[in-house]
């Protein structure tokens, strides 16, 4: 009865009490226009405040390197310019706020100050390494020749390092046909069959990511090489790659597995699944995207791991197609080797090979970010497409099973459509 | 009736029914398959820890105590030791952490705390590619770049706080016109800066996972008790993400300990205890190991692995030291989804 009464206020009742100031709140009458109130944290004083410390801060700078002290370089004017800015800042910020606010505000402004500075140092990194690339990228022979016919004076219109991107490409495809199968299994291994033994081998897996590349190379460079005396190869290289990159890619596979909700997997196994149907499944699809990580992470600290492969692939200016024979070179020996040249053209081809590095794991990113970037449960259309079809014929099947009327697909599909 | 019930109950608990789980066919081949990928990569990894420990203990033996002790790397004449390499490998590692726990714990913070919604997503992808960047690459711009840009810097440090041990410079006079710059290149300083760099990336973005897994729940009840964002930071998320800190900080160090090229590319090695950071001249581990493995006799080799070893037992217990910090604090703790 009250619920109604206050449901439907406008209709004039006799317990309805009757404010006079409040007519202009009536239902059906104009309110004031309702202005969302900023939640921003970001005011205008701050962003003066910011300026204006910036600005100050450059300012001093200046003044001391050029007026009071005799300092030179501009890591050290940034440096400088950078602490005077966060001092003045401060000072600012005291002279309004107090307490807490003015905490809050100086630490906001240290982790970003802290990123910016983080973020300009690396971008300085790759800014610079492809500056210096930039004379042997732009030849087109750089990337469709190699070294064998340049010498380290001749202009960087000749030779190139194609023999070296194919070398790193064959070293990384044989390291990963070995460490993703053996990797991947292990990791299952150590969340779906666990006990002593997985307890084991999880503790020397762990022990083993913290093996130095340098201690694989040399292992393989004193078993392989010195020992069975196969001489330095490809394939050396690459299993020196493949002892580096399986503890990486088992400890984050392993991770990944382990955090699939119990619930997921109790529901296939309650539906009568068996346990490989169930990891098959419902593990390995939910940990697509984790895997995928952990794959690209073992990737990218093998395809740019420069010592392994300088004690056991040997150094040539070769193109070599065959991983089992004669020395073959991968993209960071190759710039290792060449930037220690006195030649500027050699130095110039080694950072090339370093910019075709970069743009290589860049491009394995994307790569692995469009197979395995997509969440569990989220279908590309085809695959959306093909499930479709499947729960399709799943019905008529199941239909044809129970004695109904077998239905033409087509009939079927056309009723579908009208619906 | 109600006796009768707990009866039963009774009866039960005496005796647990036995579980006994028949597999089919296809589980017991998939158990296997998975049971011997296991066994294979134990294998693998035992067989390198153990040719390891055997080959170095050869020169182990041989050298004594004063493996530990002797500076100088001859192992041909039998004169050979870790001491400069081990120290200069410490000061390299040590300067690169000191660098890189404050800007990694900022930009942890920054990306989970402060970054702008929109921007959060591509600044994770931006840290992970960077994690990506081969040494070889920080190597050249340290060996290139950073060496020049920072000569003044180290030179200021060097004047003004040299009185300091570890910043003193042999041969260089602050007010000396004639002095050269050139005794500031190539030392610890530098090779340090780069690594610093070259790890932050990696435990920036394990610290960043332990930050944003802090429980919305406690992050709320602060900022509804009237927290500011720091002080929500300070009073929850960071001490939510101390095993993360503390975790991605070792886990950078092991990687500092062992990084090989750019180091390599930046020091120029020499065999003694260069306590003065700023000066030229320093030595690693792996570096030693990339600069002699080509003409190593035999037991030159096994002093080598000995080398190597000392190096991967000093990871080791950082790394373990590392997980079991991860492992006691509460991030990660929930997989109930």
């Amino acid at each position: 009865m009250m619920t109604e009464l206050l449901e439907r206020p406008d209709e004039p009742t006799l317990f309805s009490t009757h404010l006079p100031g409040r007519d202009g709140e009536a239902p059906g009458a104009t309110k004031p226009p309702q202005t969302r109130r900023n939640l921003s944290t970001l005011h205008r004083d701050d962003v003066i405040r910011l300026l204006g410390a910036l600005a100050a801060g450059i300012c001093t700078a200046a003044w001391l390197f050029t007026q009071v002290m005799p300092l030179r370089g501009a890591v050290g004017f940034v440096a400088i310019s950078f602490v005077l800015f966060l001092l003045y800042y401060v000072v600012l910020v005291a002279m309004d706020d107090g307490g807490p606010a003015m905490k809050d505000k100086v630490a906001s402004v240290f982790a970003h100050a802290i990123a910016m500075l983080l973020f300009a140092a690396l971008a300085c990194v790759i800014i610079f390494t492809f500056a210096r690339a930039f004379d042997a990228l732009v030849n087109l022979n750089f990337w469709t020749t190699d070294l064998s016919a340049a010498g380290p004076i001749d202009p960087l219109d000749k030779g190139g390092i194609l023999h070296a991107m194919v070398g790193t490409l064959i070293m990384i495809t044989i390291a990963l046909a070995i460490s993703i199968p053996l990797g991947v299994l292990t990791a299952v291994f150590l969340s779906e069959v666990p006990g002593p033994f997985a307890r084991l081998v999880r503790t020397v897996v762990e022990a083993m990511t913290a093996l130095p590349s340098i201690v694989a190379g040399l292992f393989i460079y004193a078993t392989w090489i010195v020992a069975f005396g196969m001489g330095q190869s490809g394939f050396a290289a690459s299993l020196a790659m493949t002892i580096m990159m399986l503890p990486i890619i088992i400890r984050a596979a392993d991770v990944v597995l382990r955090l699939v909700p119990g619930n997921l997997k109790e529901a296939a196994l309650a539906m009568g699944a068996s346990q490989w149907r169930t990891v098959w499944h419902v593990v390995l699809p939910t940990t697509r995207s984790g895997l995928t990580t952990a794959i690209i992470l073992g990737t990218a600290r093998g395809i740019g791991e420069t010592s392994p492969v300088l004690l056991t692939a040997g150094y040539t200016t070769y193109m070599n197609h065959n991983p089992f024979e004669g020395p073959m070179v991968s993209l960071p020996l190759a710039t290792f080797n060449l930037v220690r040249s006195p030649e500027p053209n050699q130095v110039a081809r080694g950072f090339g090979a370093a910019a075709v590095l970069m743009l290589l794991v860049l491009f394995l990113f994307v790569v692995a970010r469009v197979i395995g970037g997509r969440g569990p449960g989220q279908l590309s259309p085809r695959q959306a497409a093909r499930r479709q079809r499947q729960s399709r014929s799943d019905v008529i099947r199941f239909a044809a099973r129970e004695g109904h009327v077998l239905l033409d697909p087509r009939a079927h599909r056309s009723t579908r459509r009208r619906r | 009736m109600p006796t009768e019930v707990i009866e039963h109950r009774e009866a039960a608990s005496a005796t647990p029914r036995k579980l006994s789980t028949v597999r089919g066919r296809q589980d017991v081949l998939f158990r296997a398959a998975a049971r011997s990928g296991g066994t294979t990569v134990l294998l693998i990894m035992t067989l390198v820890g153990v040719f390891l420990f055997v080959r170095g203990f050869d020169a182990i033996t041989d050298a004594g105590t004063a493996f530990i002790t002797t500076e100088a790397w001859s192992p041909n004449e039998g004169n050979f030791g870790i001491a400069a390499v081990l120290f200069g490998t410490v000061t390299i590692a040590t300067i690169a952490i000191v660098l890189a726990v404050p800007l990694s714990i900022g930009t942890a913070l920054y990306i989970s705390e402060f970054a702008p919604r929109g921007l959060k997503r591509s600044l994770i992808t931006i840290v992970d590619l960077m994690a990506a960047v081969p040494s070889v690459v920080y190597g050249l711009w340290g060996f290139l770049w950073l060496t020049d840009a920072i000569l003044p810097i180290a030179e200021w440090i060097s004047t003004h706080f040299g009185w300091i041990p570890i910043f003193d410079v042999d041969g260089f006079e602050p007010g000396d016109p004639l002095s050269t710059t050139t005794v500031f290149t190539a030392s610890a300083f530098i090779a340090g800066i780069v690594v610093g760099l070259m790890v932050t990336p990696i435990a920036s973005s394990i610290m960043r996972e332990a930050f944003s897994q802090a429980p919305v729940g406690e992050r709320e009840g602060a900022l509804a008790l009237g927290a500011t964002r720091w002080g929500m930071v300070t009073s929850v998320v960071l001490p939510f993400g101390r095993g993360g800190i503390i975790g991605g900080t070792m886990l950078g160090l092991g990687r500092a300990l062992g990084e090989t090229i750019a180091v390599y590319l930046v020091i120029s090695p020499v065999f003694v205890i260069q306590p003065n950071i700023l000066q030229t001249g320093t030595n690693s581990i792996s570096s030693l190991v990339a600069l002699r493995f080509n003409e190593a006799s035999e037991f030159e080799l096994s002093a080598l692995m000995a080398a190597g070893l000392a190096l991967f037992l000093m990871t080791l217990v950082i790394n373990f030291g590392a997980s079991m910090v991860i492992a006691r604090s509460r991030s990660g703790a929930e997989s109930e989804g």
